[in-house]
């Protein structure tokens, strides 16, 4: 069966897609954040995963609000990126594994997660700017893709609980998949920032500490959040955290803290990123 | 909907979609290079084809970010009209908190050293 490797968890401001394209990683303001990939580079060249699934929110790129999924799951065997309007270049093409993404799909409908299947689905900055921080030197991407894409746009959103469970149904999927694929998976955006209103700029180290803290060992502490004292804690855009939340929920087994890099600020937002060992449960054996 | 009050946050919910829908609409089409010329080319008629409200169009002509969040825009889409301008998420929150843009971003850093 797959096996899941780990877990990779990052923001991804616009901004950062803008540095790499004008080559600022060393730049005073950029290196708090970009060397903070150092060990992911590690941590992948060692791991070596075969398929990556991102948790991931849409910016307006492949949906829009006349039609807005809470949870929509890639089912292509190749991704586009595109024009997003704020002057981004657009990413090379990414491979997908639709034979893998339907049995995601299976999996989760059957766990009645009754969610969105996408065989066109253009991915934004969300993925496109991780995937480039992950392997920014790849002349092909290392991984095939499945984007999992989480409604953290139009309330009511999912609550942070049921995007953990979203992620355990995938993340039970990975295991029952035939075959010995290296399983990552990635939730990206957060942490803490808010881009609207008169509150613009809040930031709230205090709790994205808290996050990080307990997202390892003790992930239920963040699971009791409602939507909206994850926007109080988090800001409007902070609540992209539902998708660390539910990348975290895929990872099964027994999980530690293998890295993690914090640095305000990145653009309006607190920019983390961490990693995480995953173990899988030993499996009972037959009678 | 009612929710717990947050102070300077609006909750995008189902009440601000339906009340932005055409501004929301207009901003997502500035996905394609195409439709932000011909909005550079006659504003006007740009908005009068995706049926702004009389405020949505005020909001817009006025460049007013807190008034386009009022009538319902998402910031997400508001940032695709806001790069027509030339300006980034940070130049719209100094609008909005009424500083300056190089104030703003030291507020920024000085969180970092909280």
């Amino acid at each position: 069966m797959a096996n899941i490797i780990g877990g990779v968890a990052t923001s991804h401001v616009p901004a950062i897609g803008k540095a790499i394209a004008d080559k600022k990683q060393n730049d005073p303001y950029w290196k708090p954040f970009f060397s903070g990939f150092d060990f992911v580079h590690q941590w992948l060249q060692r791991e070596k995963p075969d398929i990556a699934v991102f948790f991931y929110n849409d910016h307006g790129l492949n949906f829009f609000l006349d039609k807005m999924p809470t949870f929509a799951v890639g089912a292509a065997d190749a991704y586009h990126n595109d024009d997003e309007g704020w002057g981004l270049p657009v990413a090379r093409s990414f491979a997908g594994d639709a034979k893998f993404s339907w049995h995601l799909i299976e999996t989760l409908v059957a766990d009645e997660f009754d969610v969105t299947m996408c065989q066109d689905m253009l991915v934004d900055h969300a993925v496109a700017v991780p995937m480039q921080l992950m392997w920014p030197d790849a002349k092909e991407w290392p991984v095939r893709i499945v984007p999992v894409s989480v409604n953290t746009v139009q309330h009511p959103l999912p609550s942070a609980a049921r995007c953990f469970k979203f992620g355990r149904s995938i993340g039970r999927a990975i295991e029952s998949y035939p075959g010995n694929q290296r399983v990552l998976v990635v939730g990206t955006g957060g942490l803490s920032h808010q881009l609207d209103g008169e509150r613009a700029g809040f930031i709230n180290p205090e709790f994205d500490r808290l996050c990080m803290d307990k997202i390892a060992g003790d992930p239920e502490a963040l699971t009791g959040y409602s939507s909206e004292e994850l926007v109080e804690l988090a800001g409007t855009q902070g609540v992209e955290f539902l998708n660390w939340i539910a990348m975290r929920g895929a990872l099964t087994g027994h999980v530690t803290e293998a890295f993690r890099n914090y640095h305000i600020p990145i653009s309006n937002t607190a920019a983390a990123t961490m990693v995480f060992d995953h173990q899988p449960q030993p499996q009972r054996k037959a009678a | 909907m009612e929710h717990h009050d947050i102070p300077g946050t609006t909750i995008f919910d189902g009440d601000q979609a339906r009340k932005g829908l055409a501004l929301n609409r207009m901003c997502f089409s500035f996905n394609s290079a195409e439709n932000r010329e011909a909005f550079r080319r006659d504003e006007d008629a740009y908005c009068a084809k995706y049926g702004l409200t009389k405020e949505q169009r005020e909001a817009v002509r006025e460049r007013n970010v807190l008034k386009m969040l009022a009538v319902g825009g998402n910031v997400y889409y508001l940032a695709k009209l806001a790069g027509i301008f030339g300006l980034n998420v940070q130049d719209l929150g100094a609008q909005q908190t009424g500083m300056s843009v190089e104030e703003f971003k030291q507020k920024l850093v000085a969180a970092g050293r909280q």
